[in-house]
């Protein structure tokens, strides 16, 4: 079989402990070529160890990994030259300009000379960063700075990119930006680590991850139609949520939770639902809607946990967020 | 390997030439030390036939590229810390060409900041000139930046903080360098101390640094040039080993 007929990436009973606390329970996945794969959960599910194992950085402790049709039990400096990585924390030197961080960038994997030039030309014009690359990177915003790590990423043309939360820290506007500049390339396997449920939702195929475990697998459709129920969302004041929760436990007989500064429950007859929550709650209730199960109800639905804090970002902050900018 | 290794080097001298505080601080501190001891002792201190700032001139040399090299591979942590360091481990060159890359530029930048005060001990006589002392000097100056940086990339690499860092510098490395005869001769200490001083490697780079300037007085027992070159190309073999051996060890403090 050849390279590109295997899958980007195929994990079979992958496992890894630091010490005695087990960070990866034996996972198994597959990422086809091309495909834009998305791993979702909580700080602490094992996505930051899956990633580190996939970027070769930790080596394979149990199980099997395959890269790209690359065994990285037995050789994980050989896939290295075929992907690029962003992680988390920024790879990028703030007190270097931005061409020179892609040089620099572009030499540790081998290139030189007018093919390294050339090909620096070639990515500050894809993520739009020509007029900044003789700019000090500590000037750059939060978003530009991204960029900048996506563009150094890119210069050796890797065949898989993995993006390690790529838009922590960014408002909305830089996300979809950022989103933007990797559509376009369909030979490009794209597998990014995520705790937002828009990101996600926009993928081809979801792993929710969940203390080390996987929760679900498929296509963010396949899976939030696998709940089968709408959701009811009800929206509160915040001091008016405890009663709102045991209302909704109590007289509807509903599984809520809390997310985004409101509340969230499965029901199957949530449409009928709306005009007796708005009546019992009266002029507590700012909004209440009904909207198909997503992601999130998957989440619950596997787990039996709601989702932890900051895992889905409260609409309000988002405003905040984007209004600061 | 080799271009990851000059990108690495060219990007420590790139860093080093932006940050004037640095420029000014490597060259500068040493250069007060020197003139401040120089100055107070000149009558009240001398050793054998020299006076203090002879004999402290090739001690200030040392400490110049010992301060570089704790400078420069102080970097080490701070690269870590803001993830340079990850971006380099995911790159397709061995964990040893980031030794070879640090070790290189700390040293580079050791060897010439080093190079430039040679040249004003030359100018203002605190050194007899020949091209012999120059290329002798030069040449030491290069294995002693090499065994430093090495010694202090080591150190770095196996610490998460520029405050542990810091720490061990003071325990350590300033001690060893207290000890190498740069500030007082071997020959009138304490019986504890001067066996402190035999075995202190910097005495030998010292040592290497005295016979290689023609700086050597018998009173202040500096041992054998060909004692002080063993001893100086071994300290540098074992630390450039140790270098490249903490790159390679994987563990999960790397990911870190």
């Amino acid at each position: 079989m050849n390279d590109d007929a295997r899958p980007a990436i195929a994990a079979r009973a992958l496992g890894h402990r630091y010490g005695s606390r087990e960070a990866l329970a034996g996972i198994d996945f597959t990422v086809a070529r091309g495909a834009r794969y998305a791993v979702l959960g909580p700080n602490g599910s094992g996505k930051s160890t899956l990633f580190k194992l996939l970027a070769t950085i930790l080596p394979v402790q149990q199980g099997e990994l395959s890269v790209l049709g690359v065994d990285l039990r037995e050789a994980p400096g050989a896939v290295r030259a075929r992907m690029g990585v962003v992680f988390q924390s920024p790879a990028v030197d703030r007190r270097l300009t931005v061409r020179q961080n892609l040089a620099y960038g572009g030499a540790l994997f081998g290139l030189h000379g007018a093919e390294l030039a050339a090909r620096i030309d070639e990515v500050l014009a894809r993520t739009g960063l020509t007029d900044r690359a003789s700019d000090r990177v500590d000037a750059l915003s939060g978003g530009l700075r991204r960029r900048v790590e996506l563009a150094k990423c890119m210069l050796h043309r890797p065949e898989l990119l993995l993006l390690d939360e790529p838009t922590s820290g960014l408002d909305p506007s830089a996300r979809r930006e950022l989103w933007a500049l990797l559509r376009g390339d369909p030979d490009l396997t794209v597998v990014f680590a995520t705790h937002l449920l828009e990101e996600a939702e926009a993928a081809d195929r979801v792993l929710i991850l969940h203390e080390g475990r996987v929760v679900a697998e498929g296509t963010p459709g396949e899976l939030s139609a696998s709940v089968g129920s709408p959701a009811l969302e009800v929206a509160v004041d915040q001091e008016a949520l405890p009663g709102a929760l045991v209302l909704l436990a109590t007289r509807f007989g509903l599984h809520p939770i809390a997310f985004g500064g409101g509340l969230r429950a499965q029901a199957h007859d949530a449409h009928l639902l709306v005009p007796e929550v708005y009546a019992a709650l009266g002029s507590k209730a700012r909004r209440v809607s009904v909207s198909p199960p997503s992601l999130l109800d998957v989440f619950f639905a596997r787990t039996g946990a709601p989702f932890p804090d900051g895992w889905m970002p409260p609409p309000a902050q988002q405003v905040r967020e984007g209004g600061r900018r | 390997m080799s271009r990851a290794v000059y990108a690495l080097w060219h990007r420590e001298l790139v860093r080093f030439l932006g940050d004037r505080a640095r420029v000014v601080g490597s060259l500068g501190q040493p250069i007060v030390f020197f003139l401040l001891f120089a100055g107070a002792l000149r009558d009240s201190l001398r050793v054998g036939t020299q006076t203090y700032g002879e004999f402290f001139f090739p001690g200030t040399l040392a400490m110049i590229v010992m301060f570089t090299a704790i400078f420069a591979t102080i970097t080490v942590i701070e690269d870590r810390r803001e993830g340079f360091l990850q971006g380099v481990l995911v790159a397709p060159v061995p964990r040893a060409a980031i030794a070879f890359g640090k070790v290189a530029g700390g040293a580079t930048l050791g060897a010439l900041l080093g190079a430039v005060f040679l040249l004003g001990g030359f100018a203002f006589g605190f050194v007899p000139f020949s091209f012999a002392a120059l290329a002798g000097g030069l040449a030491v100056l290069v294995v002693l930046a090499i065994a430093l940086t090495a010694c202090g990339f080591a150190l770095a690499w196996c610490l998460d903080s520029t405050a542990g860092y810091h720490g061990v510098m003071m325990l350590v490395l300033m001690p060893a360098l207290l000890l190498s005869g740069a500030f007082f001769p071997r020959t009138g200490a304490h019986g504890i101390v001067r066996a402190l001083m035999t075995v202190d490697p910097l005495t030998y780079g010292v040592g290497l640094l005295r016979h290689a300037l023609g700086n050597v007085d018998p009173a202040a027992g500096v041992p054998a040039a060909d004692v002080c070159l063993s001893v100086t190309l071994a300290f540098a073999a074992a630390s450039l080993a140790l270098a490249v051996a903490v790159t390679v060890r994987r563990s999960a403090r790397d990911a870190v």
